[in-house]
């Protein structure tokens, strides 16, 4: 599936003002902070109402100002695990899973969530609380989670910032070859180049609201457009 | 300054005898009293709960002028002393007031009735539930409300499903507060509802009346008072830490509930 997004969103002091496309393959998402990264995640679940622009997702539009063409975040079917994995705090890690897919009975859809959680590796996982979980299991729950709905494409972000290396290396092993053995398309916003790296993504450099650069990581490495991006793929390996 | 926060409370335990408690409880005046105050300020607090809540959560997710101006007007009857209160409600729903036309062509008398009772605690407790209730739903992260949009929930489900459960511990201590404040009730009630046994009385006036003629029962009332108080504030205090410890040590210990 093609996604395309075109936004120009005011929220206080940043202004936001992206084109940005993509397919199958992931995109990486980076930037210094405050650049506008997670309010663009934000907007394109439904959180912000942009102020022009369009958010295609194949052959569906999610939001078109022109056409006034607006959907609730509850039917754009976006995938989202914020930072810190948003787990809900008052709910089992089954329940959490099962909290998507209100539409299904309650058996059903723990049942669904259960062999979401099979497929993580984390049926072990499924009567504790978000609470007691460590970071690398809270991101698989997250993930699970995110992908009970079906989504259309999945927005990440900084999924693996808060783990220590090895769960770091594993989720993102494990990530990398989700996304690509599902061809489900993901917007990944990330602070390590080796992120980048493994996820084998296209990359869009976001900064002060806009964006400074996109391409391979290869051409982003060889020909920066800012010492920004200079800076980030400084000593990687493409 | 502790000592003078607790002096009183102490001599108030230390100067009642069994005896004298089981003459006042059973003062004539206490029985109807300690009905009249439990039906009024559960009702009142029913009011506040279901009024306030909606109140609260939209403070707690608007901006600007129009939150502050609210915010005023809900904290305002902290401030107004209660005999304020009670001569501003007789302003609004007496005969000669603002409402007083249309309430009486309805043939509605608010003032020295059971209503009246319910609708000076109303004013006087609901600023306690809204504040505490809008603190506990800005402390909700509004990423969960928005994680669980995006999996499928409306706007209200988020809010019934996420955002309540929660803000329920801030809710419960705002409940316990409010009810304690309305329970204690007397300036404005005297005033606006007036002090009649059996029908408008509760046991803050009781006590009042009771003082006039017999000093026993109006302590044996005052203490049934303050042990209602007791155990709300105990209340108030413990079972919100009891309720985290257990929800965070379930998690691992209980066994896994079967669908």
């Amino acid at each position: 599936m093609n996604w395309a997004l075109s936004l120009r969103l005011r929220l206080g002091a940043l202004e936001l003002d992206v084109d940005l496309e993509g397919d199958a393959r992931p995109v990486a998402l980076v930037g210094p902070n405050g650049a506008g990264k997670t309010t663009l995640l934000r907007t394109i679940v439904g959180a912000h109402r942009p102020d022009s622009g369009r958010i295609q997702m194949g052959d569906l539009s999610v939001f078109d100002a022109r056409s006034g063409i607006d959907l609730p975040p509850e039917q754009r079917r976006i995938g989202y695990v914020p930072q810190g994995y948003g787990l809900f705090p008052h709910l089992r890690v089954l329940d959490n899973v099962a909290f998507g897919r209100p539409d299904l009975p309650r058996a059903e859809r723990r049942e669904m969530a259960r062999e979401m959680l099979k497929d993580m590796g984390c049926e072990h996982l499924t009567a504790r609380r978000p609470t007691t979980l460590s970071g690398g299991e809270m991101q698989r729950v997250a993930l699970a989670r995110a992908l009970m709905v079906g989504p259309r494409m999945l927005l990440l972000d900084e999924p693996l910032s808060a783990l220590d290396a090895v769960a770091r290396r594993a989720l993102r092993a494990y990530l990398t070859d989700y996304l690509r053995s599902r061809k489900l398309p993901a917007l990944v916003v990330t602070h390590d180049a080796r992120d980048v790296v493994a996820l084998d993504a296209r990359v869009y450099v976001v900064e002060d609201g806009r964006i400074s650069q996109s391409g391979t990581i290869e051409a982003l490495t060889e020909a920066p457009a800012t010492p920004f991006v200079a800076a980030f793929f400084h000593g990687t390996v493409a | 300054m502790l000592g003078l926060l607790a002096l009183p409370v102490v001599a108030l335990v230390l100067g009642a005898t069994p005896a004298d408690l089981e003459a006042g409880l059973a003062h004539p005046l206490f029985g109807p009293a300690l009905w009249r105050t439990a039906q009024t300020s559960l009702v009142s607090l029913g009011e506040v709960i279901a009024l306030g809540t909606p109140l609260a959560w939209w403070l707690a997710n608007s901006d600007g002028r129009g939150r502050r101006l609210v915010e005023l007007l809900v904290d305002l009857p902290i401030v107004l002393p209660p005999a304020v209160v009670g001569i501003a409600l007789l302003q609004a729903f007496g005969r000669q007031g603002l409402l007083g036309g249309q309430l009486e062509a309805m043939g509605v008398q608010i003032p020295f009735s059971v209503t009246a009772v319910v609708l000076a605690q109303i004013m006087v407790s609901a600023p306690f539930y809204i504040q505490s209730a809008a603190a506990a739903f800005r402390g909700v992260n509004p990423d969960l409300l928005l994680v669980a949009r995006t999996l499928g929930q409306s706007r209200l489900g988020a809010l019934l499903r996420v955002g309540l459960p929660l803000a329920l511990p801030g809710l419960l201590s705002g409940a316990a507060l409010a009810w304690a404040r309305a329970l204690g009730e007397f300036g404005a009630t005297l005033l606006f509802a007036g002090n009649l046994p059996g029908a408008t009385q509760t046991l803050p006036l009781a006590i009042y009346t009771a003082l006039e003629s017999d000093v026993r029962a109006a302590l044996a009332i005052a203490l049934v008072l303050a042990g209602i108080s007791v155990v709300l504030l105990f209340g108030l205090r413990i079972l919100p830490g009891v309720w985290r410890a257990r929800a965070s040590l379930s998690g691992t210990h209980e066994p896994e509930q079967q669908p």
